[in-house]
């Protein structure tokens, strides 16, 4: 047994021939990386060219700089709009959905009451639906609440479709919450509303974080439910806003190029910050 | 049905605000007696009630109404119009741009398992170390799931594109004369499904890698030392014990796979410009839109909708029981 552990200790994890596993290991995270990023790095350093540059050399460098293309994106006060609308509607999905998401989960967690599981299984199959089902006849309930083209014909369906995801990700974890903190808040005369409030919601923000940034990244990114409710209004989001542009100016590369690239990028800053809040939140809703 | 849905919400609402304070009338109760009481009802139904009218009104009832509108000629406008039976379906799964759909959609699903998976786990496999700017290189790898399908779709639409920068690249090269005359990456009816299949993998290959390297940090590093110090090669280390213990979340990542690429939409809708060449590269879901969006044949698509809910349910619940079973045996209920 001592010999096996003293063994074990002088075998360190990068031992022997592994150095050159490791050199391997490199190069196969260059190449992924590689792969991952080339095409985005591209499309965000060809947007500092011309169409005349890029039609004489496609992957020449950006030499001398042309900040046109970006200056009259951002010049248009459609992509701020765009940007607005994206940003609203993301912020009051996530907002809507932990808030309606953490209080349908403490009693379905917590309280024991005739009923509650086939209530869970009822948000549960939510999760069966996808949108592409519901759009449609979704679209005829909006006609008649006279919502689209409103914010609210956007994120009162996507609350509703991110609710099942973000119910099976807190239940668990309302429930991991010690009784007795329960048992002593009640003694020290809070009520069930005043536990929740000034105990429960702190105590499980790692885990409202994780559904957060999910219904965050879901409205951001979604494009089939925005198409049919505020295509050409007002609220028309980023992703339309890409599609629409792309057939409007489909003879100025140069300009697609820096539409993309700043619709990209925010994008990119945040949910690469939030990578692993992002996968632990999807194997979660899986795994169920 | 859903005003009466809203009003009934509502007036639990009132009914629990017109109350004493809770906190003051009978503060240890709550936890010691926790039964039959109708205040502990109106607590539920305050806590649970908003998330159940919105998912029952924007979720549910869509989904049910979805079985009836599928029955009728209805155009988009507030009138369903006429009653037609069966005929929409009849009608759908009679349709050859919908059968060439089904099949891409087929197509996207093995494609995607077959590619992605192997050539991920062989990079997770190969990663999986302590390497500097590890956490540089996930985040890398993760950048084009991060970003949207749409804006996936147009980027890569113009590095594909007939007069595009890959064509444009090749003229270059003094591979082809004019661009015109190169490659119809996204116009040849045959190249153009492997075309949006490859851009597929370029968007989720990096989900797969970052899910296997998160699944690989559970697999125990004191039996991967023991098989070493048994002798075991590198492979026969993967082979026999990390592959096998990675098994759930490669069964994970499968499942989210498949659904995905049944229901594949705004990517291949943006690439392709909407199913080109000639209706080839249309899927499901860029059918039912294309023919309620575009023909105003809303009752149709539905009809179409409905279809695609039943195979991709179908597919959910024949992997969940013949390969995720076990998985969900271990790991609780299975919400699903």
């Amino acid at each position: 047994m001592t010999a096996l552990d003293t063994r074990r200790r002088s075998a360190p994890t990068t031992g022997r021939k592994l150095s050159d596993v490791g050199a391997v290991a490199y190069c196969v995270a260059i190449l992924a990386a590689g792969f991952a990023i080339v095409p985005v790095v591209y499309i965000m350093y060809s947007a500092l060219r011309t169409n005349g540059q890029l039609a004489a050399s496609p992957v020449g460098l950006p030499r001398p700089l042309v900040w046109s293309n970006y200056s009259q994106v951002l010049g248009s006060g459609d992509f701020w709009k765009m940007l607005f609308a994206s940003t609203v509607i993301a912020l009051a999905t996530t907002v809507g959905v932990v808030l309606l998401g953490v209080m349908a989960a403490y009693p379905l967690a917590r309280y024991e009451f005739p009923g509650r599981e086939a209530l869970y299984t009822y948000f549960t199959a939510g999760l069966l639906f996808p949108i592409t089902v519901a759009a449609l006849p979704l679209y005829l309930i909006l006609l008649q609440l006279r919502l689209p083209g409103t914010p609210w014909g956007l994120v009162l369906p996507q609350v509703a479709f991110q609710l099942p995801v973000t119910i099976v990700i807190l239940r668990p974890f309302v429930r991991a919450i010690p009784r007795e903190l329960e048992e002593a808040a009640a003694i020290d005369g809070a009520g069930r509303f005043q536990f929740f409030f000034r105990i429960l919601l702190r105590l499980t923000m790692p885990a409202l974080v994780t559904v957060g940034v999910l219904a965050f990244v879901g409205s951001w990114n979604a494009y089939l439910l925005p198409l049919l409710v505020v295509q050409g209004s007002d609220w028309t989001t980023l992703p339309l806003g890409v599609a629409r542009f792309q057939s409007d100016h489909s003879q100025d590369t140069a300009l697609i190029l820096a539409f993309l690239s700043l619709a990209m990028l925010p994008a990119i800053v945040f949910f690469t910050l939030m990578e692993r809040k992002i996968v632990s939140g999807l194997s979660g809703a899986v795994k169920g | 049905m859903m005003a009466s849905r809203e009003a009934s919400g509502g007036s639990t609402d009132i009914v629990g605000g017109a109350q004493a304070p809770p906190t003051m009338s009978r503060p240890a109760s709550a936890v010691t007696t926790p039964r039959r009481t109708p205040r502990r009802w109106r607590e539920i139904a305050v806590f649970v009630g908003p998330a159940l009218v919105v998912f029952s009104a924007f979720v549910i009832v869509p989904v049910v109404l979805a079985g009836y509108v599928s029955f009728f000629t209805w155009d988009g406008g507030g009138d369903l119009g006429s009653f037609v039976g069966l005929d929409n379906y009849i009608k759908v799964l009679q349709d050859t741009v919908f059968i060439g759909a089904m099949k891409n959609n087929a197509f996207v699903v093995v494609m995607s398992l077959l590619l992605q998976g192997p050539v991920a786990l062989a990079i997770a496999l190969l990663m999986n170390r302590k390497l500097r700017f590890r956490a540089g290189f996930r985040a890398m790898i993760f950048v084009p799931y991060v970003l949207s399908e749409v804006v996936a779709g147009a980027m890569w639409r113009l590095i594909f594109d007939q007069r595009g920068i890959l064509n444009s690249l090749m003229v270059q090269w003094g591979i082809f004369d004019t661009p015109q005359d190169a490659i119809g990456w996204l116009s040849s009816t045959t190249l153009a499904m492997w075309t949006v299949v490859f851009v597929l993998t370029w968007k989720y290959m990096g989900l797969a890698i970052i899910l296997f390297l998160a699944g690989l940090q559970g697999v125990p590093e004191d039996l991967v030392e023991a098989a070493q110090i048994d002798g075991a090669s590198w492979w026969q280390v993967q082979r026999r014990i990390t592959i096998p213990l990675l098994g759930p979340t490669i069964r994970v990542w499968m499942f989210l796979s498949i659904i995905g690429s049944i229901q594949l939409f705004d990517m291949a809708r943006l690439l392709t410009n909407n199913g080109a060449p000639f209706d080839t590269t249309f899927t499901m879901a860029m059918f039912v839109i294309d023919r309620a969006v575009t023909n105003r044949q809303y009752g149709y698509a539905t009809a179409a909708a409905v279809v695609l809910f039943v195979i991709s349910m179908a597919a959910a619940l024949v992997f969940m029981r013949f390969v995720m079973r076990r998985d969900n045996e271990t790991v609780g209920k299975g919400a699903v």
